[in-house]
């Protein structure tokens, strides 16, 4: 079986950010890029379905040459190859990213699409429905379980919905997201980052691929949330109350 | 440390990651636990060697990965995020000071008895050097190994190894021969299983306590002449190149330390309040981060100094000196002050800066003292 995996960089979500100077984006200085956690479950879990039924696992970017050494660590946990579309962040939304993917998806015919269910930097929560939807295949959102049919020609997918699991059998070819609980991702061994430097990363122009990257949407203006006011101590219950009651209008 | 080093390829900042994960994960969480035990489970061994973290510099034949040694500056750097000292020095002692002699010299046999499973972590090893009437003063150990037919007879005692509670085998430092001085010293790669070893004690220590530290004693036990490294009576000089490696790391995991001590001890100066304002705002605080900063970036840039020169295989002892004596004493001045900025909290164990500071006094000893690294560094000199 062959499995498309994306994976994409976020700003790390540890560092303190501020916004640039026109409040259209992130200031960069200083911050670093780390891997959407989520994509890395949906890595791990490409990587087992191939384990288990065979296969090639092909570990997808999208962005500068930077973006290389996320495929690159997609190959040294076990990815086979790679492929980069050059693309900057700036003109980037979900929509041009899932007609990326659905043109690689043509080119490469895949049985499989996994993708992280959302990026922790815009959260939009959007490329893995989207790209279904170009294609017209079936998509199983927040994964996390999957179990692949004895035939290989369907999934049987576990995902995560308010108040519950709902499982979906879908059909293959499909998109699955992956969510946290999908899966643990595995460390890079030693070994395997050796070997990944053997392993090829295909660079792929949007224009060769004959996607159009108009974007969609664009960021106008970013605000900071308001600094958090200190809070209050109260001498008593009935303070409590009060002030619930009266001020907050809670009560 | 930093990307913008050159000698950091994308494969060390691959490494750099995964390997910081792996530590944060899956050591961090347990250390405080460990630190009671005053030991950690061997698994941590064997789980580091099957992901390759064990052998990087080794050759691939071996089993290792054929690395070169900023894959090791790397190591050291993303071990001290586990929390303490114990276990990253544990560890090294595994990589980086027992068993690197064994590369160097050993036999196709040795390297296949004892580097080996050294390598996928399921020998354990230590390095049999300090005796309780010798430690610095390398040549007065008074260990001796008596030739007996095909075999060695050893008879002696050792103190302050790490590891050595559980060690499978100690890279041994013993005497073959009646001439004083460092003219008659052989190393002996030692299976603890040999009849007549035992372990005498397990040492009580100001800190590492995640670390097992044991007393050595050795009752006429016999090991077959094949288990001698190198040649016979030059263990001196054997050792003398090992030190190298050994006070190498321990400069580099020495400053990594200090700069994430420095690092978690002004997150909590932001946060802490006095008179009305963060602790960190004080000049005099600001001052000393300054300081602090200024001479962790001098002893971490002397330690890559002498890391470029041992990976290029240039003779580096005055540089690696220097490193050990100035990474040391600042690591301990980086502790002392950091726990003083935290001020009675510092002196409590909830804060790992107390542990930083138990941990920290070992440096400007193990791997040779700060007084024999000056007695080097002015020999060098021609002083």
């Amino acid at each position: 079986m062959k499995i498309l995996v994306a994976v994409k960089r976020v700003t790390d979500p540890d560092a303190r950010i501020r916004l640039n100077a026109d409040a259209t984006g992130i200031d960069m200085t200083g911050v670093e890029y780390k891997v959407n956690p989520f994509c890395e479950n949906a890595v791990e879990g490409a990587l087992q379905l191939r384990d288990a039924a065979g296969g090639e696992v092909v570990v997808v970017s999208i962005g500068p040459e930077e973006v290389d050494t996320y495929i690159r660590t997609g190959l040294a946990m076990g990815g086979d190859r790679g492929i980069r579309v050059p693309l900057e962040d700036e003109n980037l939304d979900s929509d041009v990213v899932a007609r990326v993917l659905a043109a690689l998806v043509a080119k490469e015919e895949p049985e499989l699409v996994m993708l992280g269910k959302q990026a922790i930097d815009g959260d939009n929560n959007q490329v893995a429905q989207l790209l279904a939807g170009y294609l017209g295949w079936p998509q199983a959102c927040f994964a996390s379980e999957i179990a692949l049919s004895d035939d290989q020609q369907s999934a049987e997918v576990t995902r995560e919905v308010d108040g519950g699991l709902e499982v979906l059998n879908v059909g293959l070819p499909a998109v699955i997201s992956a969510d946290l609980r999908l899966n643990e991702p595995r460390y890079a061994s030693l070994p395997g980052i050796m070997k990944a430097k053997r392993k090829t990363i295909d660079v792929y122009e949007a224009a060769d691929l004959g996607v159009d990257t108009t974007v969609k949407v664009r960021v106008l203006k970013l605000e900071s949330p308001p600094e958090r006011a200190a809070g209050i101590k109260v001498d008593s219950v009935d303070d409590l109350l009060g002030k619930l009651r009266n001020e907050a209008k809670a009560l | 440390m930093t990307q913008k080093d050159p000698q950091f390829t994308e494969d060390h900042g691959i490494f750099r990651t995964a390997f910081r994960k792996y530590v944060e994960n899956e050591l961090a969480p347990h250390v405080d636990s460990w630190e009671k035990e005053k030991i950690f489970p061997r698994e941590v061994f064997t789980d580091m060697g099957q992901r390759g973290y064990l052998g990087m510099r080794y050759p691939v034949e071996l089993g290792g990965s054929g690395l070169d040694y900023w894959f090791t500056v790397v190591y050291a750097e993303e071990l001290v995020r586990c929390g303490c000292a114990g276990v990253p020095m544990a560890l090294m002692v595994q990589t980086d000071m027992a068993t690197p002699v064994i590369e160097d010299l050993g036999t196709e046999e040795q390297k296949q008895e004892f580097l080996m499973p050294a390598i996928t972590g399921e020998k354990v090893a230590a390095l049999g050097v300090s005796e309780p009437n010798a430690g610095s003063d390398v040549a007065g150990i008074q260990t001796t190994a008596r030739r007996d037919g095909d075999d060695y007879i050893i008879n002696g005692a050792k103190t302050f190894i790490t590891n050595g509670t559980r060690a499978d085998f100690v890279t041994l430092l013993v005497r073959t021969g009646d001439q004083p001085g460092y003219g008659s010293i052989s190393i002996f790669l030692f299976p603890t299983d040999t009849k007549g070893f035992s372990v005498s004690k397990k040492l009580e220590k100001i800190g590492n306590h995640s670390s097992d530290t044991a007393e050595l004693v050795f009752e006429d036990c016999r090991v077959p002449a094949r288990y001698l490294l190198g040649q016979e009576n030059m263990g001196f000089y054997y050792l003398m190149r090992n030190f190298q490696g050994e006070r190498l790391i321990g400069s580099v995991s020495a400053m990594a330390g200090s700069k994430l001590n420095m690092e978690r001890t002004l997150e909590y100066c932001s946060d802490r309040k006095a008179f009305g304002r963060p602790v960190s705002k004080f000049q005099t605080s600001r001052h000393l981060f300054a300081e602090m900063a200024t001479r962790i970036e001098a002893g971490q840039r002397l330690a890559y100094h002498a890391a470029d020169l041992y990976d290029r295989k240039i003779e580096a002892v005055k540089e690696i000196s220097m490193a050990k004596l100035y990474c040391g004493e600042t690591s301990c001045w980086v502790a002392d002050r950091c726990l003083q900025l935290h001020g009675g909290w510092g002196y409590m164990d909830e804060y790992q800066v107390s542990r930083a500071w138990r941990d920290s006094r070992l440096v400007t000893i193990g791997g040779g003292t700060s007084e024999v690294m000056r007695e080097i560094i002015s020999k060098c000199m021609g002083v």
